[in-house]
């Protein structure tokens, strides 16, 4: 009966939907104000049938009810409840759930915190919004419906995949789906604002926060997915190049842009039409995200089963979305008017630049994730395009955009002193250089590459201080007044700083691990060392053990230093009774910022031998500590006073001889 | 500098960019693209495929063995044709006698392929989409619609 309930709240939310895109947009086209009053409750009341659904799929999960065909296929009552909760969206049918939950939590945040915009523009929004909600719901009720029943219900479910069984997993959709999702809103904004022919200053900075929290969603939500692939699938890489992840990194490059552009528009009014089209691009790109990854159409290692016809039902959503809002952008950019100029050598010639180069570099990778469907296409020939193809590509682009990250924020706006900013930066020039040189000291025979990029990061990790460190007047102004015109610095000066510095973190560890990692593949028996990176690393033997859902091999491997012990590693192989499948857990120890990382073979036939390999990556959690910089740098911007303000208000004085004029 | 020369020098640094772009791209499209082949298309043509191929079919059954000190051989095969592939690392989790498999690597000259890689996919239902497509074309494989599950 509950179910039905669910099933009905489903509907209910797609008909709420229909009138979300609807008496909004009529009432701002004949100017009829209630019906401009009522976009805010509509929003609501989708996001409540919406929630209330999803509520419902939840319990069912969670009370294994497996007349539920969706339950019965990845669920299973042994499940631990975490799991049971999270197998919601470890599947097709729950996620896409989830994703339009996320998008009706955005239009009513948009409803709940919009009291400062115009009311036109946020009925205007809030029109957009339902719009997209109401292609996604349908395309949940008539191609993926969750609440399908099964007859006769079945005894026990079979069970969630195994690698999804995992609570990097359990956060890691939620999150990239904020951040997918989020950048819905900057699209309803730029979509609103084509409509009504009116952009401004305001409107950049209403849209800021927007794109800020999906941006720092899906930062984390990118991390977090790259730090799951390198410990629950036991290959200790991080990042593939796979379409699956270029399709959450297009977005975040768009998006990153997007941001920064978006900094333009509200100090100079620069950049307008640009950053509409960005605004469209981002969202467009996470569309696409979803395609990809939903449709199957691109052979990826993070590829599970599934259904084309559900491909070209989103292709169309797709094409509908991308294709009107590019429409309508063709048809109105040009009455929004043109901004100001400025010199090449300025704080806006600095932001123009890294929007140069990130849309550059988002277009080098959609090429490199879309050409093999397009040679497939075209010639029948089936390619690949992995690794090799990005790092010629993407890598050298991103370099030279590296390397001015630093001067960006030292450069005034409308006019900058390249010099002088030059002349603030070459003690942390001098401290990169230094950090270059030592690495081919210490590290003999590394490969030249590698001193340059870790060159690079130590630039970028002082360079993005460089900002702070001047505003503080150190150290001529003493401690006492440093600190206090720290605290008086705006917010997303430390943003900006945090956010830079991440960069440079990510980038020391990226380097780091590709030039220093060492590997080897081994059969040990019990009793046998080996040498690791100066660590002897010892086979004690293996033990079975049951575990909720499953049974697995544990080897415990003794790690120590001069004989020292170090550590206990503990790497598994698990065999998941439901589903017959094993999986291979990783047995991983930090010591600074680096990790041992040991993943287990299979077992040598008529032998005690186990084959077994081996990683030394240095500084390798660098790569994931990056992006909580920049998260953290996100939190900064956002708390910043200018953006919960809101809307330029004339200030009191003002105000008051506003009103003594009229 | 005027508005005109401003406008100038920041259109004349996007095409500069751009230009250096679509220049690795197309090197890079030209020299890193990774062909797929089945054994007997491998076989067919071994000087047109000396470079970098993913290979794919069914791994044989009953030809998984570990041969070296720490690497394995098994023979992936199609419809008419066989090659044994030898690997030295660890065998991806869903790696099954007479399922489908893709390896990564480089065709050698005693008529071996060397894998640096073997690619795994998280789901059991999975088959690699072109190793399903090809091994329908050739009937060897009928394989079940895969089920609609995810």
């Amino acid at each position: 009966m509950i179910v039905e309930l669910g099933h009905y709240a489903l509907v209910l939310a797609l008909m709420l939907a229909v009138l979300q895109t609807v008496i909004p947009f009529v009432g701002v086209k004949t100017g009829n104000a209630r019906q401009i009053a009522m976009a805010p409750n509509i929003a609501f009341a989708v996001f409540a049938a919406l929630a209330f659904a999803f509520t419902v799929l939840t319990w069912a999960y969670v009370s294994s009810d497996f007349s539920l065909l969706n339950v019965v296929e990845n669920s299973h009552s042994q499940k631990p409840l975490l799991f049971k909760i999270t197998g919601v969206w470890g599947n097709h049918e729950g996620s896409m759930l989830l994703w339009v939950l996320i998008l009706a939590l955005f239009g009513a945040m948009v409803a709940l915190f919009g009291s400062n915009l115009p009311p036109s523009l946020r009925a205007m929004v809030i029109s957009v919004q339902g719009l997209i909600a109401m292609a996604f719901t349908g395309f949940i009720l008539f191609t993926s419906n969750p609440f399908a029943r099964l007859s006769p219900a079945p005894l026990e479910g079979n069970d969630l995949n195994p690698i999804l069984q995992d609570v990097g997993l359990a956060i890691h959709p939620p999150l990239l789906y904020l951040g997918y999702v989020g950048f819905s809103i900057s699209f309803s904004f730029a979509i609103a604002a084509l409509i009504e022919g009116r952009i401004d200053a305001a409107w950049a900075r209403w849209v800021r926060p927007w794109t800020l929290a999906a941006w720092i969603f899906l930062t984390a939500g990118i991390a977090m997915g790259s730090y799951w692939a390198y410990y629950e699938l036991g290959w200790g890489g991080w990042w593939f190049w796979d379409p699956v992840e270029n399709a959450s990194f297009m977005p975040w490059l768009a998006g990153t842009a997007l941001l920064h552009s978006a900094l333009v528009m509200e100090k100079r009014e620069a950049l307008k039409v640009w950053t509409i089209l960005l605004a469209i691009l981002a969202f467009s790109l996470s569309l696409l995200g979803t395609f990809l990854v939903r449709s199957g159409v691109l052979t990826s290692v993070h590829a599970f089963a599934s259904d084309p016809t559900r491909g070209v039902v989103i292709l169309a959503i797709l094409v509908f979305f991308i294709g009107g809002a590019l429409f309508l952008f063709a048809l109105r950019s040009s009455s929004l008017g043109n901004g100001g100029m400025f010199h090449p050598i300025s704080r806006e010639g600095g932001l123009l630049l890294n929007n140069l180069v990130l849309t550059t570099a988002t277009a080098t990778v959609f090429v490199g994730t879309l050409y093999p469907l397009l040679v497939e296409a075209v010639t029948g020939e089936k390619i690949s395009v992995g690794a090799p193809y990005f790092d010629a590509t993407f890598v050298p682009l991103m370099i030279p955009l590296l390397l001015a990250v630093p001067f960006g924020p030292l450069l005034a706006w409308k006019r900058g002193d390249l010099f002088g900013a030059a002349q603030r930066l070459y003690v942390f020039a001098g401290i990169a250089l230094l950090a270059g040189l030592a690495t081919v000291y210490f590290a003999t025979g590394a490969p030249v590459l590698a001193a340059v990029g870790i060159a690079i990061g130590f630039w970028l990790l002082f360079g993005a201080f460089a900002e702070v460190w001047q505003k503080s007047g150190l150290p001529k102004a003493g401690m006492t007044k440093a600190i206090y015109r720290l605290r008086g610095l705006p917010r997303s000066v430390w943003g900006t700083a945090f956010a830079h510095a991440g960069l440079g973190v990510i980038t020391l560890g990226i380097v780091s691990v590709t030039a220093f990692q060492e590997e080897m593949v081994l059969r040990m028996a019990p009793g046998d060392t080996t040498e690791l990176a100066g660590y002897a690393v010892t086979y004690e033997g293996a033990q079975s053990r049951r575990g909720p859902n499953y049974t697995e091999d544990v080897a415990t491997f003794q790690v120590s230093q001069d004989s020292d012990p170090v550590a206990t590693i503990t790497p598994a192989k698990r065999l998941y009774t439901a589903r017959g499948m094993p999986t291979t857990e990783a047995g991983i120890h930090t010591t600074g910022f680096s990790q041992i990382y040991i993943a287990l073979g299979d077992p040598v036939e008529g032998t005690d031998q186990i084959v077994v390999r081996l990683w030394w990556k240095p500084q390798v959690t660098l790569i994931w500590f990056g992006p909580v910089l920049m998260v953290i740098g996100g939190l900064f911007s956002l708390s910043d006073r200018r953006l919960r303000i809101g809307a330029p208000v004339p200030s009191a004085k003002r105000r008051q001889t506003l009103a003594a004029a009229e | 500098m005027t508005r005109k020369q401003k406008r100038f020098t920041v259109i004349f640094g996007a095409l500069a960019l751009l230009g250096v772009a679509v220049a690795l791209v197309l090197t890079a499209l030209s020299d890193q693209v990774t062909f797929f082949r089945t054994p007997t298309e491998l076989l067919a043509a071994p000087e047109e495929n000396s470079g970098r191929i993913r290979l794919g079919g069914l791994v044989e059954m009953g030809s998984v063995t570990n041969a070296e000190s720490s690497g394995v051989q098994f023979a992936v095969e199609d419809a008419n044709d066989r090659i044994l592939v030898r690997y030295s690392g660890i065998l991806p989790d869903l790696f099954r006698e007479g399922q489908g498999v893709v390896a990564e690597g480089q065709l050698q000259q005693d008529g071996t392929f060397l894998a640096d890689t073997v690619l795994a996919k998280h789901d059991e239902t999975y088959m690699p989409k072109e190793v399903a497509d090809r091994l329908k074309e050739q009937g060897y494989w009928q394989g079940d619609e895969v089920s609609a599950t995810q």
